[in-house]
Order: C-alpha cells, then sequence, then structure tokens
C-alpha cells in the first residue's frame, strides 16, 4: 500500500460531487450562511463566549438549549430533504422523470429517516429531558455533568458526518435501516454505508451515555419527600424513556457493529452466503427500532401531561394510571418488533402474537388519551399555544393509533405493509405525537430557559400552518396506500395518482411556511424580549418544581433543596403559603466546566471519518490520541468549584426585589 | 364473512364513499385473499371507531366547555380520581382489544400465505383434487423472472393466470431482498436470496392487474414493476400458446447474463426453461462450479 492511500485512503477529488449543481447550489448557499456567522462572531467577539459558556459548559441548562439547537437545525435539513422528495414525486409521473435520479433521490430519502430520527427527534427529546428534569425533581444537575457534555458532543459529532456526506462522497442509498444485503459491501460498495455506520456509532454513544445519565440522576437525585410516586409525570416518562435507551442503544451498537465487520473485515453475519442470514439483521434492529419510537414519544406523554394539568388549572386525572400506563408501554415495548416484517413469513402463530402484543399497547396508550381528556373535563383550560398543540395531538394522534393498530393485523399488513398507508401512519404518530409534542414543549419551557415567552401570533401562525399542513400532506398518502402505492418510489406511471402527490406537495408547504413561521416567532419574541419578560419565574401559574425558579434559573437552581410533599410541589407550596428563603445561604458545591467533552467526541467523529475513507493512517492517530486524551482527562483532579454564599445571597436578593417590584 | 356481515355494511360505507372517486384497488380487489384482507380491514376499522369517534368528539366537546372564557362551567380543580371512570376507561378499550385479538388470531391463520386455499370465493367451494398453477418467482436486480414448471416455459415481466384457478407462488430472490406484490391479488410476501417464501392466491375476475415490488432493492427500483393478467380458461390457453411460440429456451448460461442488473426491462418468453433451473437459484449456485447451500446445510426445500 503506498503512501498516498495509507494516508487518505478512498478519497480523492472524485469524491467531490461538482458535478451535481443542486449539491454545488446547496454548498455555495451553506457556505455563505456559514461565512456571515463566522465574520459576525467575529465582529461581536463572541469566540470566547462560546466556548466559555456553551461549549465546555457542563450546565444541564445549557446542554440542554445545545440539543435543543442541534435538533432545529437538523430539522431544515431532514425537512429539506422531505420536501425535495415531496416536489419530485409530484412531478415524476409517465415520460417526466422529475429532476432527481435514483442515485439522489434514493440518498435522500435514507438521509431524511436517519436525520429525523436520530438527530432532530432524539435531540429535542434528550434535550428537553436535560432541561427539564434535574430541575423538576429539585436537583442541582445531572448525576454525571461532564459525560452529559461528552454525549452532546456526540451526537453532535453524528451530525456532522451525516452533513458532510453531502459534500464529501455520499450517503447510504438503502433506506434509514440499512437492511442487508443491500447495505452489504457487495451491493453498495460505496462509502455512503460507512457514513452511516459511524455517523449512528458515535451519536449512539452519546445516546447511550446520556440515558444512563439521566436514569441515574432521576433515581438517584431526587429532592428529600420526592418517592416515585410523587415524582411529575414529565420526570416518570423520562426514567421510562432512559431505562428503554439503556436497554436498547446497545442492541443497535452491536448490530452496526456487526454490519461493519461484514464491511470492514469480511465477515459474513448477514451476507447472503457463507452461513450468514440478513433475516437476523432484520429482526436485531427491529429489537432496537421498535423501542425507539417509544424512546420518542414517552417524554412528550410526559410534557402533554404537564400541560394540560398546567392550563386547565387541575390536577392531572388518573396520576396512578398514568404512571403504569408508562410503564406497561415501557414493558411492552420490547415484545413487538416483528411486527414491522411480517411479511417475512414467520407463519401465523408467531405473526399473531407479535399483532396481539402490539394491539395490547393501545390499552395503556388510550387510558393516557383518556387521562388527559378528563384532566380536561371541568377544569379551566386556557387555550395557551402548549394547550392548542395537545388538543391538537389528541385528535390527531388517535388517527395515527387507530391505523397503527390496523397495521398490527397481519393480514391487513399483508397489503398495507411498505405502502404509502404505512408512511402516512407513522408519520401521523410521529409528527402528531412527537413533533406536535416538542412544539408544545417548547412554547411551554421556553420561558423558563431564557427569561421571556415567546410571541403567541407567529405561534398560532406557525401551529396552525403545521397542523393544517400535516392533514393535508399526509391524508393522500393514506388514500395513495389504498390505491396500492408503495413507498420509496422515485417515479410513477399511473397519471390518476399526480393529482393526491400534488396536494401531498402543497401540504409540504404549508408545513414549510410552519417552521419558517416559528423561526419567525423566536426572532420576534427575542426583539420584544422586554415586553414579553417573565419576572415571576412562573408564567403559567404551573404545578411543578422548575417553576418555583427564577426564569432563567441560576447555575445552581434551587439555593436550598426543596423538600417535597405533594405530587404538584409546586403548586402545594404556593397553597400552603411558601415563602422563599431569603438568607442564610450557604456555599454551594458545583461541577466545574472541562472541555475534554468537546475534546473527546472532536477525535471520535475524526476517526469515524477516517474509517469511512479507509484513511488507515489517520484512523490509527486519531484513536491514540483519543485514548490518551480519556486517559489525560482522568488526570484532571479539578472537577469541582464552589458558588460562594455571597454570590447565591447577591443572586436571590436580586430575584426577591425583582419579585417585589412585579408581584 | 358471516359476523362482520352487518358492521362492514355499517362502516364500509364511509370510506367508501370517501373514496368512490379514486381507484382504491385495495378496497376493491379482484382476488378472494385480498377481498377477505379487504374485509378485515373494515372490520378492524370498525372496531377502532367504537372508541376513537368518541374521544374524537369529547376532546373537541370538553375543550370548548371547559374554556376558561366560559365562567358557567364547573371548575373542579382537585377532582383527579374515579375508579368507575379508570375501571371503564381500561376496560373498553380491553374488550375491544380482544375482540380484534381474536380475530387477528383466526384471520392470521386462515389466511397465512403458505397455507393452500380452501376456497374460490365466498360462494364457490374448492373442487376436490384441483392442483393448483405452481408459479416459481425471483426476483432480480430489477425484474421478476416467472418460471411455471408446469409448462415448462418462464417470462419475465409477465404474469398470467386462469381465473377461479388457486395459485401457489413459491418465491426467492437473486441478491437482494425484495417484496412480491399484486395488490388486487393477494397481499406481499418478501422475496429474499437463498430462501424461500410462499403465497396461495386465486384471482376471480379477469383482468390486466399491476404488479410490483414492495421492498426497496437499489437504484432500479421504481421500474420494478410487471402485468398480471387474470384470464379466462380460453384466454389463459392462448397466451401459453404464445409464449410456446416464442422460441428460446432459458438455461444456467442465459439466466447468469439475465441476472445481470438491469432496468425497466421490457417483457421477455422463454418457450423451454432449464428443469432444475429454479431450485439452483434458490440454493445459490446456478453459476457452474459453484457449491448448491442444499448440500452445506440443510435442504431448503423438501
Amino acid at each position: 500500500m503506498d503512501l498516498r492511500t495509507w494516508i487518505l485512503g478512498r478519497l480523492s477529488l472524485e469524491a467531490i460531487p461538482y458535478h451535481e449543481p443542486i449539491l454545488v447550489a446547496t454548498f455555495a448557499g451553506v457556505a455563505v450562511i456559514g461565512l456571515a456567522v463566522l465574520a459576525l462572531m467575529t465582529r461581536y467577539r463572541l469566540w470566547g463566549p462560546l466556548w466559555r459558556d456553551w461549549v465546555v459548559s457542563i450546565d444541564h441548562k445549557k446542554i440542554g438549549i445545545m440539543y435543543m439547537v442541534l435538533g432545529v437545525v437538523m430539522l431544515l435539513r431532514g425537512f429539506a430533504d422531505a420536501a425535495m422528495m415531496r416536489l419530485q414525486q409530484a412531478v415524476s409521473f409517465g415520460d417526466a422523470l422529475g429532476y432527481l435520479p435514483p442515485h439522489h433521490y434514493d440518498q435522500i430519502f435514507t438521509a431524511h429517516g436517519v436525520i429525523m430520527i436520530f438527530f432532530v427527534a432524539m435531540p429535542f427529546i434528550t434535550g428537553l429531558m436535560n432541561y427539564v428534569v434535574p430541575l423538576q425533581i429539585g436537583a442541582r444537575d445531572v448525576a454525571f455533568p461532564f459525560l452529559n457534555n461528552f454525549s452532546f458532543w456526540m451526537t453532535t459529532g453524528g451530525a456532522v458526518l451525516v452533513m458532510m456526506s453531502l459534500f464529501v462522497g455520499e450517503f447510504a442509498r438503502t433506506g434509514w435501516l440499512a437492511y442487508p444485503p443491500l447495505s452489504g459491501l457487495d451491493f453498495s460498495p460505496d462509502v455512503g454505508v460507512d457514513y452511516y455506520i459511524w455517523a449512528l456509532q458515535v451519536a449512539g454513544v452519546g445516546t447511550l451515555l446520556s440515558g444512563i445519565n439521566l436514569a441515574v440522576t432521576i433515581i438517584k437525585m431526587r429532592a428529600p419527600g420526592m418517592k416515585l410516586m410523587k415524582m411529575p409525570v414529565f420526570t416518570w416518562t423520562a426514567l421510562c424513556t432512559n431505562i428503554l435507551i439503556i436497554i436498547t442503544f446497545p442492541v443497535l451498537t452491536a448490530t452496526l457493529a456487526l454490519l461493519g465487520m461484514d464491511r470492514y473485515l469480511g465477515t459474513q453475519f448477514f451476507t447472503n452466503d457463507l452461513g450468514g442470514n440478513p433475516m437476523m439483521y432484520v429482526n436485531l434492529i427491529w429489537i432496537w427500532g421498535h423501542p425507539e419510537v417509544y424512546i420518542l414519544i414517552l417524554p412528550l406523554f410526559g410534557a402533554f401531561s404537564e400541560i394540560a394539568a398546567t392550563y386547565c388549572g387541575k390536577r392531572l386525572f388518573g396520576y396512578t394510571s398514568m404512571v403504569y400506563a408508562t410503564i406497561v408501554i415501557t414493558v411492552l415495548s420490547y415484545l413487538v418488533w416483528l411486527h414491522h416484517f411480517f411479511t417475512m413469513g414467520s407463519g401465523a402463530s408467531v405473526n399473531s402474537f407479535f399483532g396481539i402484543t402490539t394491539m395490547v399497547i393501545s390499552i395503556p396508550t388510550g387510558a393516557k388519551i383518556f387521562n388527559w381528556l378528563f384532566t380536561m373535563y371541568r377544569g379551566r383550560i386556557r387555550f395557551e399555544l402548549p394547550m392548542m398543540w395537545t388538543v391538537a395531538f389528541m385528535i390527531t394522534f388517535v388517527i395515527g393509533g387507530m391505523t397503527g393498530v390496523l397495521l398490527a393485523v397481519p393480514p391487513a399488513d399483508f397489503v398495507l405493509h411498505n405502502s404509502l398507508f404505512l408512511i402516512a401512519h407513522f408519520h401521523n404518530v410521529i409528527i402528531g405525537g412527537v413533533v406536535f409534542g416538542v412544539f408544545a414543549a417548547i412554547n411551554y419551557w421556553f420561558p423558563k430557559a431564557f427569561g421571556f415567552r415567546l410571541n403567541a401570533f407567529w405561534g398560532k401562525c406557525s401551529f396552525w400552518c403545521w397542523v393544517v399542513g400535516f392533514w393535508v400532506a399526509f391524508m393522500p398518502l393514506y388514500i395513495l396506500g389504498l390505491m396500492g402505492v408503495t413507498r420509496r418510489l422515485s417515479h410513477f406511471e399511473d397519471p390518476s395518482l399526480q393529482v393526491w402527490f400534488q396536494v401531498a406537495a402543497a401540504g409540504a408547504v404549508l408545513i414549510a411556511l410552519g417552521i419558517a413561521f416559528f423561526l419567525v416567532q423566536i426572532y420576534v419574541s427575542w426583539r420584544d424580549r422586554e415586553a414579553l419578560r417573565d419576572v415571576t419565574g412562573d408564567p403559567w401559574d404551573g404545578r411543578t418544581l422548575e417553576w418555583s425558579t427564577s426564569s432563567p434559573p441560576p447555575d445552581y437552581n434551587f439555593a436550598f433543596t426543596p423538600r417535597v410533599h405533594e405530587r404538584d410541589a409546586w403548586w402545594h407550596m404556593k397553597q400552603s403559603d411558601y415563602r422563599r428563603p431569603e438568607d442564610g445561604f450557604v456555599d454551594i458545591h458545583m461541577p466545574r466546566n472541562t472541555a475534554a467533552g468537546f475534546i473527546l467526541a472532536a477525535l471520535s467523529s475524526v476517526l469515524g471519518f477516517a474509517l469511512i475513507w479507509h484513511m488507515w493512517a489517520p484512523a490509527i492517530a486519531a484513536f491514540v490520541l483519543l485514548v490518551a486524551a480519556a486517559i489525560g482527562h482522568t488526570f484532571n483532579y479539578r472537577r469541582d468549584t464552589h458558588v460562594r454564599a455571597q454570590d447565591v445571597t447577591r443572586t436571590e436578593h436580586a430575584r426577591t426585589l425583582q419579585l417585589a417590584r412585579h408581584v | 364473512m358471516r359476523h362482520d356481515k352487518i358492521l362492514k355494511r355499517l362502516l364500509g360505507a364511509a370510506p367508501a364513499l370517501l373514496l368512490g372517486g379514486c381507484n382504491a384497488v385495495l378496497l376493491n380487489p379482484s382476488g378472494d385473499v385480498a377481498l377477505q384482507q379487504r374485509n378485515l380491514i373494515y372490520t378492524a376499522t370498525g372496531l377502532m371507531l367504537i372508541v376513537i369517534l368518541p374521544v374524537i368528539v369529547a376532546t373537541i366537546l370538553f375543550a370548548w366547555r371547559y374554556r376558561a372564557a366560559n365562567r358557567k362551567a364547573r371548575h373542579d380543580p382537585d377532582w383527579d380520581h374515579s375508579t368507575r371512570l379508570e375501571l371503564v376507561i381500561w376496560s373498553v378499550p380491553l374488550m375491544i382489544i380482544i375482540a380484534l385479538g381474536s380475530i387477528t388470531w383466526v384471520s392470521t391463520h386462515l389466511l397465512d400465505p403458505y397455507r393452500p386455499l380452501s376456497r374460490i370465493s365466498a360462494d364457490k367451494p374448492l373442487a376436490a383434487h384441483v392442483e393448483p398453477l405452481t408459479v416459481e418467482v425471483v426476483a432480480l436486480d430489477w425484474k421478476w423472472l416467472f418460471i411455471y414448471p408446469e409448462y415448462g416455459f418462464a417470462t419475465v415481466n409477465e404474469l398470467a393466470a386462469p381465473v377461479d384457478r388457486p395459485i401457489r407462488f413459491k418465491i426467492t430472490a437473486s441478491s437482494v431482498m425484495n417484496s412480491f406484490f399484486i395488490p388486487a391479488l393477494a397481499g406481499q410476501i418478501y422475496a429474499m436470496p437463498g430462501m424461500q417464501t410462499m403465497l396461495h392466491a386465486v384471482i376471480n375476475a379477469p383482468g390486466d392487474y399491476e404488479g410490483m415490488s414492495a421492498n426497496y432493492s437499489g437504484a432500479g427500483f421504481s421500474g420494478m414493476h410487471f402485468r398480471f393478467h387474470g384470464l379466462d380458461q380460453a384466454g389463459f390457453d392462448q397466451w401459453v400458446a404464445r409464449i410456446r411460440a416464442a422460441g428460446g429456451v432459458l438455461d444456467r448460461a442465459a439466466y447468469l447474463a439475465l441476472e445481470r442488473p438491469s432496468e425497466n426491462d421490457p417483457v421477455r418468453r422463454w418457450a423451454a426453461v432449464d428443469p432444475d433451473l429454479y431450485r439452483l437459484i434458490l440454493n445459490r449456485c446456478v453459476r457452474p462450479g459453484s457449491t448448491c447451500m442444499s448440500d452445506l446445510v440443510q435442504p431448503m426445500e423438501k
């Protein structure tokens, strides 16, 4: 092997897609915006603050916000992919082949799925849990603050690898779960699947560590008095989600490692020959994949519960059954994976078993819907944005749930599997559940995080565009599915289908407006932040502990750890004439910022990139540095710091004055 | 049918009206298996609507009635539990799932694609000693090969069967996974290399139907569809005669050339086919000199 391949592997100028005008234009756009951001940051001297206050921060609140920013940025990319697919399918009929050749189109639908699940939905829910859980349980940070920062940067590293595939080489053309043998070396010899594997492996480390971190935080760091059955429902759902992450993500890691070995080391786990069996991969990936959808939805179920109780001005109906429903869903989510491939021919008894376990999940899920319904009953509902999203969710989600149970009936699945009906179903539950939930949660907790509420007018514009846009974009797909149209097609012969794709494309335009108005909402709210200022820390008359802090909360969250007596702890404190402590503050022990997480994640991403391109020398160098940096970090004994009592007193005194001025 | 006939009439009306304007093949299929699958969709949807519709109505109703501006509505901020309500919200969905689960168990066994048909259609029982028409299906990159062992010929991207005669498909693939799907005839089943799946079905009305791969398989996937002709006996005989007249032999060498990736392939016909070809494809040993999987492990086909 000569020096050049030893260093550069299969990377060459050929890998830069300068002959594809769409990509060149995209690159130009990204470059211009990127340079503008860099210039502005230099102009306003923001590099130092960015590094000190954000990049190396181990504050769970900062990390939570960074996760949300990552989610929004990647949402734009994932949606751009969706829009391109909608446009292609709306025009590619008969002799018209559309503007995307299969080579490009197939990368787009793969990237859309991977990005939306791993780099939009996952950062969103991890960000929400990171921000809210410690505040809800009366803790000052998570159990392992450094790991938290490391997890975030690993997730970001994975996202960076996916984004690089746009301009250096290509992404996988396999569908978002990369089924072999198509994803094996024989049928996908290019770097696309390697980008897929290493992006998910790097991000997967982050997700797993963050799951362990949050689960330990919830189990070990609750305020005194907060027994398990007194935890806020959001924290309960976060606990179950993180347990799911801990159990399932190692399965994904192992599965991708086996696929990686097939591609790198010549093993034959999932190939057609020499005893390999691709069916094993399909089973393994869904043993991770099905719990994954509950990982995504459970925290939002929790958020809807908090929101419903708050805006209905009423205790949550059926707290106990809500908790048990969550636990039942957690357990059952492991017993249903085979419903993703009834059509593999497992036999009637196996298929029926998995079909019925799937249906059983609809019972606790239905109980949850009823609980929100009866929380509204005899409530006094304030239709602020989070509550609007909640009602839209309830109506949308039950339809998605119904089509889901329909797909769980194996003989019905035989005709609906892989059809656009299936696509409509899972967008119905993921947009109607996860995305609506994320917007509800953002509008709900934003004032806590930033100290000012979000503008309601632009929020409503975004809300209506999203909700109407969703229905317009996906109802046609249900219909097309019933017309026997399957997924992942880039070209159609039957002209009678075209009108439905055009309607769906119109829906995508509405959703695009919904996203644009959301960005406008953020900007307008920031511009008018003084008028929207939340001085009380409790803008919605909340019920849980995060609303007892100032908005935004101080670094240490709570000057004194609160004592919990009742379920809705803050509501109970407000009812029983709680007085905020105003003196007697002591030093607060806090973790210290460190750059180690960022450095380790950066080296991991470099290692991933080198492995993707078979750049063995850089890969070895990155690996050695990675191990050295990890060992080096263990010698860092300056792990903690103290917020001095006088600083706490000053901060708390300022809040006392602010509250006195405004209340 | 039987018990779901009433349900079907009641609830079949809604989607039928909604989709009346378009040609929803899944709701109006021509094969008995697909028809039973359609009926199952109606029954399951109807059962679930028993819960779903009241929930949607109640959500809208409560949202309106208990809006903050309506001071006449009762506000009960501490009401958070009712054993009787809890009983209802857990037991009603449970009942429905018990019903749907039973239907699922029975229908999954009755409509198991491996199970030979027990009837031609709802009002036509299966005559005794009817041998099904066997078709061996191979998903290639990116076209479909159909072998008719009974007639000793083969086609690409064209399938035909006589109306009301049971068909037994034996399905495999040459390279990656595909899914064999004729929406008007019956549900799909995966086509996988080195493995065989099966599908039993029957077409009840003559016609020209669309067939496709339903599982993404790479660059040529969008063009991987074929026509399925449901023909009366005379028409089928003519079709057979036409292929017999086409000439040509699909032997191992011709197959190895055919197997190479190609896109949007036209219909092709061979009057004769190597009788051992399907077994060799299934066992991944068409190439002379390669070892058959059946010689390495347990045979795939008994």
